[in-house]
């Protein structure tokens, strides 16, 4: 059982460090930024080349993928959204040319590697397992947690304490008033980009350490995972993201340990039904703004 | 002298149709200018157009460098803060992260001058800024601007909506401020105050400037009384 509810936590982390990057630019920018699970993908391979070509220590490897895919997060920016946003092309348009953006980067990415799993160089991860009472918990993905919570934490003072912060909040709630009060909108804008992406291609580093699978889809099952949790706890709102991300991750392996093993294939059913039944009691989302709030 | 704030040939268009027609004026250091006209006459999109958050033709100049085309960041940089039309608070931030806002990253003991000036907001720091009625909002919407260190402070329409009582404090503000010697330029439809307060002013008419003066002598004139001052 603790077992369990330490796999939940640790599937939740993934799902929070992946939601609240989708959220951060969605928030910022209105747009669903559907190149995101390739920026996941992305900063696992950063880190793998970094631990097999240049023999990196794992979390050495997890910082440079961060700001490998931080920058290519403004890269993604500038060829999928810059333009259309210059020309005032709505939502949709944007979605579509980010998809169109991240088909391409995965099946070049699959030219390169192929599309089957790699793994990080043997001996290259802690194998560490610690015993807590009678449960046997795996040292690695309590690192992992720890680190995810103490990234969501560093994003919440940068947003809350830090003038760059604030300028990206007040971009986000009204762009006009922000441009009036001396934001520089293509830099906060930038900085968002950096930061999503980043928290991103981390989530995707660290997931690879977990599982050792890495491949050129492996964010693709995130993406639907991300813009439900986000719905679920309010369009845009990160601490809401942070939230439905872990009732997903609970969600998911409560089906798993309490349904029958020959009805395991329901096991996202379940979940999602649990998202649902939110999104009915509270359709704004968990911790969303109320709708006259955003008019 | 040469004005602080030059503006010549100011042309604004929305799609098709043009709503500045040549726009020219200046305003001084240190005086208070007003600029009074019906409703759409283009007051709001002259001062977006200084801005720089619309698009526009002709020249701006302030303290003798051209700033049009410039971004709206470089704008406010150069000290040119404008107190928009409808207040335009944040509402999802508190009333203290709406005053950092104008801070922009310099020191908070700078926002002790403006809770003096305004000590209503010093109470209600912690809220958010949405939950504050609409004088309290003008109120956090100059404070928030003078945190700016303005040079020129552009305000459209600070009375708009709000209860007479509240209209004579927001306008006791200004006239502190101008006691100051803090430069203005004031877009007001309550064109008595405006014109009282004012050294000079402007009259626009669909997209251009039909008829300037000292404040005084507009007060004085018979066209302006009887259109904008309800006599
Ligand atoms: N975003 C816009 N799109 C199209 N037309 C606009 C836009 N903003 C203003 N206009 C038009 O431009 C003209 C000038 O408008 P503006 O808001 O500058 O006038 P104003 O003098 O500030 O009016 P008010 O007293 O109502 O605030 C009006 O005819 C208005 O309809
Ligand atoms: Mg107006």
């Amino acid at each position: 059982m603790a077992e369990q509810l330490y796999n939940a936590i640790f599937v939740g982390s993934i799902y929070a460090l992946f939601a609240v990057g989708f959220a951060l630019v969605f928030s910022v920018l209105d747009i669903l930024n559907l190149a995101h699970p390739v920026v996941f993908m992305l900063g696992a391979f950063v880190a793998l080349f970094c631990m097999s070509t240049f023999g990196l220590p794992a979390g050495f490897a997890a910082v440079i993928a961060f700001l490998a895919t931080g920058a290519f997060g403004i890269f993604l920016d500038r060829i999928a959204f810059a333009p259309l946003r210059r020309r005032g092309a709505p939502p949709l348009s944007a979605m579509i040319s980010s998809l169109g953006f991240a088909i391409v980067v995965i099946r070049l990415m699959e030219l390169r590697y192929g599309p089957d799993l790699t793994s990080y160089p043997a001996g290259s991860l802690p194998q560490t397992v610690v015993q807590i009472g009678d449960a046997r918990l795996d040292a690695l993905r309590l690192v992992i947690i720890g680190l995810a919570i103490v990234l969501m934490g560093a994003l919440t003072y940068f947003v809350r304490a830090t003038q760059l912060g604030r300028d990206i909040r007040a971009l986000a709630e009204n762009p006009r008033a922000a441009r009036l009060l001396g934001v520089n909108v293509d830099r906060a804008i930038a900085s968002t980009f950096f930061i999503s992406s980043g928290f991103g291609g981390v989530a995707g580093a660290l997931l690879g350490f977990a599982y050792n699978a890495i491949y050129p889809q492996m964010g693709t099952p995130y993406e639907l995972k991300a813009f439900t949790v986000m719905v679920v706890g309010g369009m845009g709102s990160l601490p809401g993201a942070v939230l439905g991300a872990y009732i997903l991750g609970i969600g998911e392996i409560a089906a798993l340990v309490f349904l029958p093993a020959d009805l395991a294939e329901l096991r996202d059913a379940l979940a999602f039904g649990l998202l649902f039944l939110v999104l009915v009691i509270r359709p704004r989302g968990l911790l969303g703004h109320r709708v006259a709030e955003r008019a | 002298m040469t004005p602080l704030l030059e503006v010549e040939e100011l042309r604004v268009r929305y799609g098709a149709v043009e709503a500045l027609h040549g726009v020219s004026f200046a305003a001084n250091a240190g005086e208070v200018t007003a600029l009074i006209g019906a409703n759409g006459a283009g007051k709001s999109s002259t001062l977006a157009a200084i801005s720089g958050v619309i698009p526009a033709r002709g020249r701006i100049r302030f303290d003798g460098r051209d700033i049009a085309g410039a971004p709206p960041y470089a704008i406010v940089r150069a000290g040119i803060v404008q107190v928009p039309e409808g207040r335009e608070i944040l509402a999802r931030m508190t009333v203290e992260e709406n005053l950092l806002m104008g801070l922009r990253g310099r020191d908070r003991s700078e926002l002790a001058s403006a809770y003096e000036r305004f000590p209503i907001l010093r109470e209600r720091r912690a809220l958010l800024a949405g939950a504050l009625s609409g004088g309290e909002q003008q109120m956090l919407a100059i404070a928030r601007a003078l945190l700016a260190r303005p040079r020129l402070l552009l305000l459209d329409e600070p009375s708009l909506g709000l209860a007479p009582l509240i209209v004579k404090q927001v306008f006791e503000t200004l006239a502190d401020l101008k006691r100051q010697g803090v430069t203005m330029v004031l877009v007001e439809q309550n064109a008595l105050r405006a014109l009282r307060l004012a050294d000079r002013a402007y009259v626009m008419d669909l997209g251009r400037i039909v008829m300037n003066g000292t404040g005084g002598e507009l007060l004085r004139d018979e066209g302006v009384a009887r259109t904008y001052l309800g006599g």
